[in-house]
């Protein structure tokens, strides 16, 4: 990963630090890593900690007699981990596909078209990420109860799918505006109906966009599933990981360092889309926020 | 005029799906949600209107001091998220090498899955193992193990601590991306009229940053307001209530007590709120889009 640590020539001198700086640059940077750090560090540490160590006072940092055994250990504590890890991911992509179905022609209509009434829905739409799930779950506890859908993995996707609708319309519509609508003049002269220009010549351009909201959206969709599936769902077997290990985490006798290393083997997949995403993360993290 | 009432069709049958999606499982519960908070709705089958009783009942003192709880507990979060953030982008944006990597490095509370991060804070706060206790004793700080979950006043900073932790990151590569589209043309202008570092970030990047923070403190208001899975992690809103916010109350009566019709009323107190900074973040961003015109 070269990109990683790309160093860029800076010609200008205003750029240039001198010694103390750049000492207390890295000094600062490095107070404000440990913050965002420090409990991943330690979680680690204590995956690999022997129980004995863990709960020994006084606090030692560093693991004595160091191993893995906690990760092999906790497929017996947690019996349903894999099933855990699998729920979550199902959860995640079908959720992000119902997001893609809805958001992806109406971020287009959005970015495309000026009717009266379309600047308030849009601002609608924004306005269901201001309210989060919780002013929400009597009501849909009711319907889903109506419905028979409590205890399914349907429960857990629907509602959290709505949830995840703004911010991916406000991000692939800032996108789509930057395509030209002179491909849509060129193509009505061409004869081309609304929907094939929609269809074979607006989706194509969008693709790269697309994928990032996809990313975005699946990231999300795996990083906040815990509300719906706390409330709607008591089947162990349909618990998504942080809600199964939540099931752990307020047990009596914690058994922390199987519970740190089924963390780590959940947060997995996160750190390697981070890590082999990266390019694409920055850039859409902030896209949608920074300007129209 | 054919081909516009083709695009006018074409375009609302592309938002339909969306409209009708969200108008279902967003929407229609908020009404439900304010039809509800005037009955008496439990797990029983049948209920009744009973007026205006719920709303009566639930403004007492002990209300009236969640929903201080609430907003102090918001504050406090947002303050230092912006304070945190405005000091980690401005570190971020230095040209030193490793700069991309220590970016990239800021993001993992972020993107993990928030109840996990959160797992992990619950062991840093163990009183007699934990890492901060732990540390804290070591360097003499506190004579003994301090159990940060179990107190009142330490619960209460506790989870602000991790609700600060999970959303500096979104916030500093936001100030990150404001304080890179600066135009550099201004430090180098200053640059060379003698302003040093300090007067530079005084007067170009905090003025032109000020948009920025603006818009981030009212997004982060509201979604710290609505903080739910840090709280309930951590706490479920104890020690004796001391972080029980509005959301963890609502919660609490909503789905513990099985009180429907109190938890709804409950919940449209927090709507109500939610509704005001909303109003408020449209109306400032209109207003800064204004000022970027002029």
């Amino acid at each position: 990963m070269a990109k990683l640590f790309r160093f860029e020539k800076t010609s200008t001198m205003i750029d240039r630090y001198k010694w103390w700086e750049v000492i207390g640059i890295y000094a600062g940077i490095a107070v404000f890593l440990f913050f965002m750090l420090a409990p991943f560090i330690e979680g680690f540490l204590v995956s690999l900690k022997p129980l004995s160590q863990l709960f020994s006072t006084p606090y030692s940092f560093w693991p004595e007699n160091g191993s893995f055994t906690a990760y092999r250990t906790m497929w017996e504590s947690v019996p349903k981990f894999g099933w855990y890890i699998f729920n979550s991911l199902l959860i995640s992509s079908v959720a992000t596909m119902i997001v893609l179905v809805l958001v992806v022609p109406a971020a287009y209509a959005f970015a495309r078209f000026k009717f009266k009434g379309m600047a308030l829905v849009l601002g609608a739409f924004l306005a269901v990420s201001m309210f989060s799930g919780a002013v929400l779950l009597i009501p849909l506890f009711r319907l889903l109860r109506t419905l028979g859908l409590l205890n399914t993995y349907f429960a857990m996707i629907v509602p959290g799918a709505a949830f995840l609708i703004p911010s991916a319309i406000w991000l692939l519509r800032t996108y789509m505006m930057r395509i030209p609508a002179e491909l849509n003049e060129a193509a009505y002269m061409d004869g081309a109906s609304q929907f094939y220009t929609f269809r074979r010549v607006i989706l194509p351009i969008a693709r790269p966009g697309i994928i990032v909201v996809a990313i975005m959206t699946f990231i999300g969709a795996y990083a906040q599933q815990f509300i719906f599936a706390l409330t709607f769902n008591s089947k162990t077997e349909y618990m998504p990981l942080p809600v199964g290990l939540y099931a752990y985490f307020g047990k009596q006798e914690v058994i922390w360092n199987e519970l740190m290393a089924a963390s780590f083997v959940g947060i997995a997949p996160a750190l390697v889309i981070i890590f082999f995403l990266q390019r694409y993360l920055v850039g859409g993290l902030t896209a949608g926020a920074i300007k129209q | 005029m054919s081909q516009n009432r083709a695009a006018w069709i074409f375009a609302w049958a592309l938002l339909a799906p969306a409209i009708i999606y969200v108008l279902v499982i967003v929407a229609w519960p908020l009404v439900e949600t304010l039809r509800l908070s005037f009955t008496n709705a439990s797990l029983r089958r049948t209920y009744d209107y009973v007026g205006w009783r719920n709303y009566e009942k639930i403004f007492d003192k002990d209300f009236l001091e969640i929903i201080i709880r609430t907003f102090t507990w918001t504050s406090f979060s947002v303050l230092l998220k912006m304070i945190i953030g405005t000091f980690g982008a401005v570190l971020l944006n230095c040209a030193v090498p490793g700069r991309h990597l220590f970016r990239l490095l800021t993001m993992p509370p972020w993107i993990v899955p928030m109840a996990i991060g959160i797992f992990m804070w619950g062991w840093m706060y163990n009183g007699q193992f934990g890492m901060i206790s732990g540390l804290l004793q070591r360097f003499g700080l506190v004579d003994g193990p301090v159990a940060f979950l179990a107190y009142g006043n330490t619960a209460y900073w506790a989870t602000i601590v991790t609700d600060v932790w999970i959303g500096v990151p979104m916030v500093t590569i936001y100030f990150l991306a404001a304080i890179q589209s600066i135009p550099r043309d201004l430090y180098e202008a200053a640059w060379t009229d003698g302003a040093n570092r300090w007067m530079r970030f005084r007067r170009i990047t905090l003025p032109l940053m000020a948009p920025a923070i603006i818009t981030m403190s009212v997004l982060s208001l509201i979604s710290t307001f609505n903080s739910f899975d840090i709280i309930w992690i951590l706490t479920q809103g104890g020690p004796s209530g001391s972080t029980t916010t509005m959301i963890i109350d609502t919660y609490q009566t909503a789905i513990g007590s099985k009180k429907y019709g109190e938890g709804a009323a409950r919940a449209v107190v927090i709507c109500i709120f939610l509704s005001l900074f909303c109003v408020a973040y449209f109306r400032m961003t209109r207003k800064l889009a204004a000022a970027a015109k002029a």
